[in-house]
């Protein structure tokens, strides 16, 4: 189906069906229990899982794919946000033009910054996209101010001029992005008992480009393109004395991948349309790095995991206070709960990067090839084909 | 007029005078053997034909045009194909993925951005990759990954990788290197066909005097970066110069 084999399909199948039924999904634990806290399932949430499921699938078409590990690719992420609210103030609030000004713009930038860093590979390439990328942040907090505004961030104002659409809005206020009039935060509510469901028009607009978006990438791992890609981080000796030119190939892999970047940008700025600079910040950058080693470098569900894994852990781990843990151990003797809480309380709340550190330490040196790995580890349990067992394991550990 | 003509090629690192004066001429479709001591200069002959050096004097050209200042790309483009001393596969691809690149690389040239359409259907390119796995015997090997076979096969992939491409040149550095006298002679007769089915020169770099004498039609051998003499096997054999230079140090 779609152009692609039966296990491809299966999986954006199942990918389909995860984002469609999300609000169902992360939303397993009743509103009036404990551990209603876990819940993920509010719009604010989902989208970000989504936009950044976008972010790390196009970083995974350049590193998992030719191995060059850009530290620089939150730069496309800046340039889409700023793009799209650009096209808030100046042409109108819907939410397509700005996303596709997003793209093409982080496309643009991606192609500058590619054709110089792409001269040098290895950690050369790194430390030139990081400073691309740090060069970028430092002038949109300075000289770029007029079109960034600074420190503050790019808003919008009711003095925007928004030619097609309408600066002030009916009720005299800021009006919000939309989609052909269909405003992204409208929410359809659904409750079931306890329990409470959101739909959301935004998270679905996400969700649907996520969507896309992963369907080509599936294309391209499988396509001759794709392949060259996986020549390009197997042999560049052997590529070129076969007739091909590595750097186009590369620098295409790159300018697709910051294309990604700048249309998970431009959707972050349209579910909220603001743009700061710190969005462009190295954290950010080291932040996709995370997300796709976690769930898997070269396969094509692990960035996803890896972005929904990590965003779960920032908003939620994040959450959990020295009271709610206190809630928690409450049954138990005083003294036990405050040691209890004591031991946890570095880990949570706050702490949650220790959490994170300590799992991401624990994915490298036990599960190499990342989340994707781990699951591909327990259907062998399940499974138990020794023979087959032995030519899979013989192929994920190349004899170098 | 040969198909490859060396002239007068001089290359220098640093105090280091690698290649002299070295003229070559491969006439087409035959085989030429390039011997020599180490440090003779072979393999920066080689460099130097394939765009990996840049002579500083003297001019290469093949099939009537210069191939200096070209990229190796360009130059396996123009019909040129090398099989290096190591193998040089793409490790962390399979048999049939290895030999797809060569393929799509001859049909599509330097660059093509087929992103969309799946490599499962290039039919006629998988058809004629696996007609040439058969020839060198590893169609039973096609979905195995390159980097986890022994180095033997991973010379014979790279040789089939060369000859899928139908290279009017193959220039093939010490293709028996380190190999067991069986797979050695597996090497010498897939060469022999090769030059059996005709429209393919072939210049080998070769340190085992038995691989040169049953393979080659002329020999030039090389010493301290300058041709000493160059003639046919038999001649070779019985040169005084050679004996002394090279033979008679080996054998």
């Amino acid at each position: 189906m779609f152009g692609l084999d039966k296990k491809d399909t299966t999986l954006l199948l199942i990918v389909f069906v995860l984002t469609m039924c999300a609000p169902f999904l992360l939303n397993p634990f009743p509103g009036n229990s404990a551990m209603a806290q876990f819940n993920a399932g509010y719009p604010d949430l989902m989208q970000r899982f989504v936009i950044y499921g976008i972010f790390a699938i196009g970083f995974n078409i350049l590193f998992g794919l030719t191995g060059y590990l850009s530290f620089g690719h939150a730069a496309f992420l800046g340039v889409g946000s700023y793009s799209a609210v650009w096209m808030f103030k100046l042409l109108s609030m819907n939410v397509l033009p700005a996303v596709i000004l997003s793209v093409i713009i982080a496309g643009l930038f991606a192609l500058v910054i590619g054709f110089i860093s792409l001269r040098r590979s290895g950690i050369y390439f790194s430390i030139l996209t990081l400073a691309f990328a740090q060069m970028s942040f430092a002038l949109a907090y300075s000289v770029l101010t007029p079109i960034t505004n600074g420190e503050t961030g790019l808003q919008l104002s009711l003095n925007d001029p928004r030619i097609l659409g309408e600066s002030v809005s009916a009720s005299g206020g800021i009006p919000f992005p939309s989609l052909f009039g269909l405003d992204m935060r409208a929410t359809h509510v659904m409750e079931l008992g306890p329990w409470m469901f959101q739909f959301s028009a935004g998270y679905y607009f996400c969700a649907v480009l996520m969507l896309l978006a992963f369907y080509l990438a599936i294309r391209i791992f499988r396509s001759p393109f794709g392949l060259m890609l996986r020549a390009v981080k197997s042999n560049q000796q052997r590529m070129n004395y076969t007739g091909l030119n590595v750097r186009p190939y590369t620098l295409a892999a790159f300018v697709i991948s910051g294309m990604y970047a700048g249309l998970a940008g431009g959707l972050l700025a349209a579910m909220d349309p603001l743009a700061g600079a710190e969005r462009m910040q190295w954290t950010a950058s080291g932040e996709v790095v995370l997300m796709t080693i976690l769930g898997g470098a070269g396969t094509l569900i692990g960035p996803v995991l890896g972005a929904g894994f990590i965003k779960y852990f920032e908003n939620i781990f994040s959450k959990i206070n020295d009271t709610v843990l206190h809630q928690w151990f409450a049954f138990m003797p005083d003294g036990i709960e405050d040691l209890l809480v004591t031991v946890i309380h570095p880990f949570v709340g706050k702490g949650w990067h220790l959490t994170l550190g300590l799992m991401f330490m624990a994915v490298v040196i036990f599960l190499p090839g990342g989340l994707v790995q781990g699951g591909q580890k327990i259907g062998n349990l399940f499974r138990r084909k020794p023979a087959a067992d032995h030519t899979t394991s013989a192929a994920k550990t190349p004899a170098e | 007029m040969g198909i490859l003509e060396v002239k007068d090629v001089n290359k220098r690192f640093g105090g280091l005078q690698a290649l002299g004066n070295v003229n070559l001429s491969v006439a087409d479709n035959t085989v030429h053997a390039i011997i020599g001591p180490n440090g003779a200069g072979k393999s920066t002959l080689l460099n130097c034909l394939v765009g990996k050096l840049i002579p500083d004097t003297g001019s290469v050209m093949f099939a009537g045009q210069s191939v200096l200042g070209l990229k190796p790309y360009q130059i396996n483009q123009m019909g040129i194909s090398r099989v290096f001393q190591t193998p040089e596969i793409f490790g962390d691809l399979t048999v049939m993925e290895n030999m797809m690149i060569p393929c799509l690389a001859k049909r599509d040239g330097p660059f093509r951005m087929h992103a969309i359409r799946s490599v499962f259907g290039e039919k006629k390119l998988r058809e004629r990759a696996e007609e040439m796995l058969t020839e060198v015997k590893m169609l039973d090997k096609r979905d195995m990954h390159a980097a986890s076979m022994s180095r033997g096969d991973k010379r014979r992939l790279e040789m089939a990788m060369c000859l899928v491409q139908e290279p009017r040149l193959l220039l093939l550095d010490e293709p028996t290197a380190g190999m067991a006298r069986h797979d050695t002679n597996n090497t010498i007769d897939l060469l022999k066909d090769i030059k059996a089915r005709g429209n393919i020169t072939m210049c080998i770099i070769e340190h085992d005097m038995h691989v040169v004498f049953s393979l080659a039609d002329r020999i030039t051998v090389l010493a301290q970066g300058t041709p000493l003499v160059e003639d046919t096997p038999e001649k070779i054999k019985g040169h005084p110069k050679v004996r002394e230079a090279y033979l008679g140090e080996t054998a």
